[in-house]
């Protein structure tokens, strides 16, 4: 699958049902996200695993905080 | 004459006291949501009391399985005992169980520490009891106590866990032809991975110390100490990821089988979401897959047998049905076979 920046922030506002559509921007702090738990860590994982093929470690989260610094780790982990 | 391993007969039991989600989300205050259990896929769990073993809820299944089926225990040739909790240093618990049954002097008893896998792996060894050693009857027991060693303030883990055990009977069949058994075994280890699920202090290598009780909480507010049970819930993702699917296959291969010849599919009961993923990466249908954690959360060691039970009462595992089962964690360690009822 093509990565950009919009299909993957589409993405993280699909398989995560606190967030509003359209409410995720790419400076956005994902721990700001309503609720952030462990569980979104783990969609946010297996996302990058099954939709990229990149495998993304829970250092990898801890390293970046936005939107946009998260697409470009998996982006750059894209096997 | 080829002799054959089967299973028999199975049961469970959970223990009495049920934490339903809206009881567990008073403990924290509104960091727990109800979005979150419906991924999980859990809604309530059972529960220990403090002064409850593993092995005592793995005697209570062992004397239900016996009442349910009026099978005669002087008949079992050996006694499997898996849990990750002892109830002393020494001897082992299974010998304690065989006392508490009133089992014969003509049983042997094993003990197995493993967590998730460890339905498998007693079914391994049970197989080969039978096929090798020429063992007629095996009792197989599972207990799990482990929410007595998650930390309180550890909402990842309390979410998930509950208590419970399982018991089967794993029999010989001299039947020529016969179609039901338990198959080929893929059995891995990667025990460089061990501290991705761990109770570190309180075993020889570390006893417990004022240290052990001190609080470290992670990035996602769960807090755990070395004496408490921590679980790395990023890692065991991967981990399951990268290995399930590839145990599967393998398993299928030394089977010679292909993903549409098993019909049902029941996989260690971690929880829905973890299931899911590996289900969708391998491309294999939902109606495939079975679930039974709705009730009673992850059991670990006891998963599989509980879902077994559950898919034969609901008719979704029938008599000559391929059940591919799997289990895999704490060790870390992953299994799988096939099996025909």
């Amino acid at each position: 699958m093509t990565l950009t920046l919009e299909s993957f922030i589409a993405k993280l506002e699909e398989e995560i049902d606190t967030i509003p559509k359209g409410s995720l921007k790419p400076d956005t702090n994902y721990r700001d996200i309503k609720d952030w738990s462990s569980m979104h860590a783990l969609i946010i994982i297996a996302l990058a695993d099954t939709d990229y093929n990149a495998v993304l470690t829970g250092n990898d989260l801890r390293s970046c905080n936005t939107v946009s610094e998260l697409f470009n780790v998996i982006k750059s982990k894209i096997a | 004459m080829t002799t054959k391993a089967y299973i028999n007969h199975l049961t469970y039991y959970l223990p009495e006291k049920v934490m339903d989600n809206a009881e567990l989300m008073k403990d924290f205050e509104g960091l727990l949501n109800e979005g979150d259990f419906e991924k999980v896929g859990i809604k309530k769990r059972y529960i220990v009391d403090e002064g409850t073993t593993g092995s005592d809820l793995a005697f209570n299944a062992a004397e239900r399985l016996f009442e349910e089926t009026h099978f005669d225990r002087n008949q079992i040739d050996a006694l499997i005992y898996c849990s990750v909790h002892q109830d002393h240093v020494t001897p082992a618990t299974s010998c304690i169980l065989h006392g508490r049954l009133n089992l014969n002097e003509d049983v042997a008893t094993y003990d197995i520490t493993h967590g998730c896998s460890g339905y498998i792996y007693g079914l391994s060894l049970a197989k080969s009891l039978i096929e090798s050693l020429g063992m007629k009857n095996i009792l197989f027991l599972t207990g799990s106590a482990l929410t007595k060693y998650i930390h309180k303030k550890d909402k990842a883990s309390r979410m998930v866990f509950g208590d419970g055990a399982s018991a089967t009977i794993i029999s010989a069949s001299n039947t020529p032809n016969e179609t039901k058994g338990i198959g080929q075994f893929i059995l891995r280890t990667d025990g460089k991975g061990a501290d991705k699920i761990i109770i570190k202090d309180g075993g020889e290598r570390n006893k417990i110390t004022p240290a052990s009780l001190i609080e470290k909480t992670d990035e996602y507010n769960n807090t755990h100490t070395d004496a408490s049970f921590y679980m790395n819930g990023t890692g065991i993702l991967l981990f399951t990821l990268k290995k399930v699917p590839d145990l599967i296959e393998d398993t299928l291969k030394k089977n010679e089988l292909t993903k549409n010849d098993i019909d049902l599919y029941i996989l260690h009961q971690a929880n829905v979401f973890i299931i899911e993923q590996v289900r969708k990466k391998m491309k294999i249908e939902a109606e495939k897959f079975f679930y039974s954690i709705e009730n009673c959360g992850n059991t670990v060691n006891s998963t599989v047998a509980i879902a077994l039970c559950e898919a034969i009462k609901a008719g979704k595992a029938k008599k000559g049905d391929k059940i591919l089962i799997a289990g895999f964690g704490v060790g870390l360690s992953w299994g799988a076979t096939v099996i025909s009822l």
